[in-house]
């Protein structure tokens, strides 16, 4: 058996109230390493003010390919924009 | 994704982290010996920079299907290469200006147009190390600066470090376009953005003046302001040189491999150490489950 440390990928809030945002990821033997070492890779210059952590074979992801069958729907459903509806002007703001 | 783009990508990626983790050994030469305790803060700070580089570069590299370990026993046993600017030595403090104002200051303008790179994690990364290679080139910069106004014999080290690593410098950016092999279908896959020319006639342009700015001499007869062409004139690196240093001849190759080695050798014991702790604190959280 090869001793690889498994990968994290890392997910940094930075500093201005926004949500977490995938960085990258790294090699690590447990979740405390990774955020230790995310701490080193990630945030050299103040990049954030929180990190986590997730073991990349914890993590689905859907199939490019199936990029159709997933996202076409939304397409025909234009009704869902709020600029597919007509407001004369005289209504003023909406 | 085409099989050639993968396997492309994979040694232009993979080569470039090696570059990244080689190119700590010929500044962390000087860390122990850096004339002030603020400059050995800085060239710290500008080596873990570098590591972070080859991490990034790294992890761009494993999402195309190899492993870290992989790609980390190929540069340990030479099957992979590393840019060749790193097989010269740093033989005087000055180097480490020469380094960052020159090395980097190259590098930059090699990694700036791939940060529009057609394959998205490895422009994402260029995107965090270009950010940070500003601050490389400028603490080189201001090393030199220190040197070159400083004693006369810390002005014959500065003028000494821009003779040896300028040609060295040319080279960063490969031969010239007419011989470079690979250049038409990476140029195609968007992988290579500018050709190698191009950009090292950028580099000495942007670097003259700078030299000049430092009151040091040219480091070629050659180089000439070139009115028609809004450009300088410059002497070709003798590639010849260029082309035995990839062989493996440079000056420091088999001292560069045998530290990469020794380094990977040394942290197994770590490396297995905590991989074993890792595994028993799990084996006892599912048991206590
Ligand atoms: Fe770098
Ligand atoms: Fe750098």
């Amino acid at each position: 058996m090869k001793n690889e440390w498994p990968l994290w990928e890392v997910f940094i809030r930075g500093q201005h109230g926004l949500s977490h945002r995938h960085v990258g990821s790294l090699h690590a033997p447990d979740a405390e390493m990774a955020i230790k070492n995310a701490r080193d890779v990630y945030t050299r210059r103040n990049e954030g003010v929180s990190i986590w952590v997730v073991e990349a074979n914890n993590i689905t992801a859907s199939s490019p390919s199936n990029k159709g069958p997933l996202y076409e729907p939304a397409e025909s459903k234009v009704y869902r924009h709020p600029t597919f509806f007509d407001i004369p002007d005289e209504v003023g703001a909406m | 994704m085409p099989a050639g783009y993968r396997k492309t990508l994979i040694r232009q990626i993979g080569q470039h982290a090696h570059s990244e983790i080689v190119g700590q050994l010929p500044e962390g030469n000087w860390i122990t010996r850096a004339p002030t305790l603020e400059r050995k803060a800085i060239l710290l700070a500008k080596v873990q920079d570098e590591a972070g580089h080859g991490l990034y570069l790294y992890c761009a590299a494993e999402t195309l299907g190899v492993s870290r370990d992989e790609l980390t026993e190929k540069l340990l046993d030479g099957r992979m290469k590393y840019s060749s600017i790193f097989n010269y030595p740093t033989l005087n403090w000055a180097d480490m200006g020469a380094v960052g104002w020159l090395v980097d200051g190259a590098a930059i303008l090699n990694q700036v147009p791939l940060q529009r790179t057609s394959f998205g994690p490895y422009a994402r990364a260029m995107v965090r190390v270009c950010k940070e290679e500003s601050f490389h080139a400028r603490q080189g910069f201001d090393v030199m600066r220190k040197m070159a106004t400083g004693t006369p014999a810390q002005q014959k080290m500065a003028q000494d470090a821009l003779n040896r690593l300028w040609f060295p410098a040319l080279m960063m950016f490969g031969p010239s376009d007419a011989e470079s092999t690979h250049s038409e279908q990476s140029m195609a896959w968007k992988i290579k953005m500018n050709s190698n020319d191009e950009l090292r006639q950028k580099f000495v342009d942007q670097t003259v003046p700078q030299i000049e700015f430092l009151g040091l001499e040219l480091p070629d007869a050659g180089i000439k302001w070139n009115e028609a062409r809004g450009s300088y004139d410059y002497s070709d690196p003798d590639w010849s040189k260029f082309f035995d240093v990839i062989q493996g001849n440079g000056p420091c190759n088999v001292d560069r491999l045998a530290a990469r080695n020794k380094a990977w050798k040394d942290g197994a014991w770590v490396r297995d150490g905590l991989l074993a702790h890792a595994r028993k604190k799990a084996a006892r959280k599912h048991a206590a489950e």
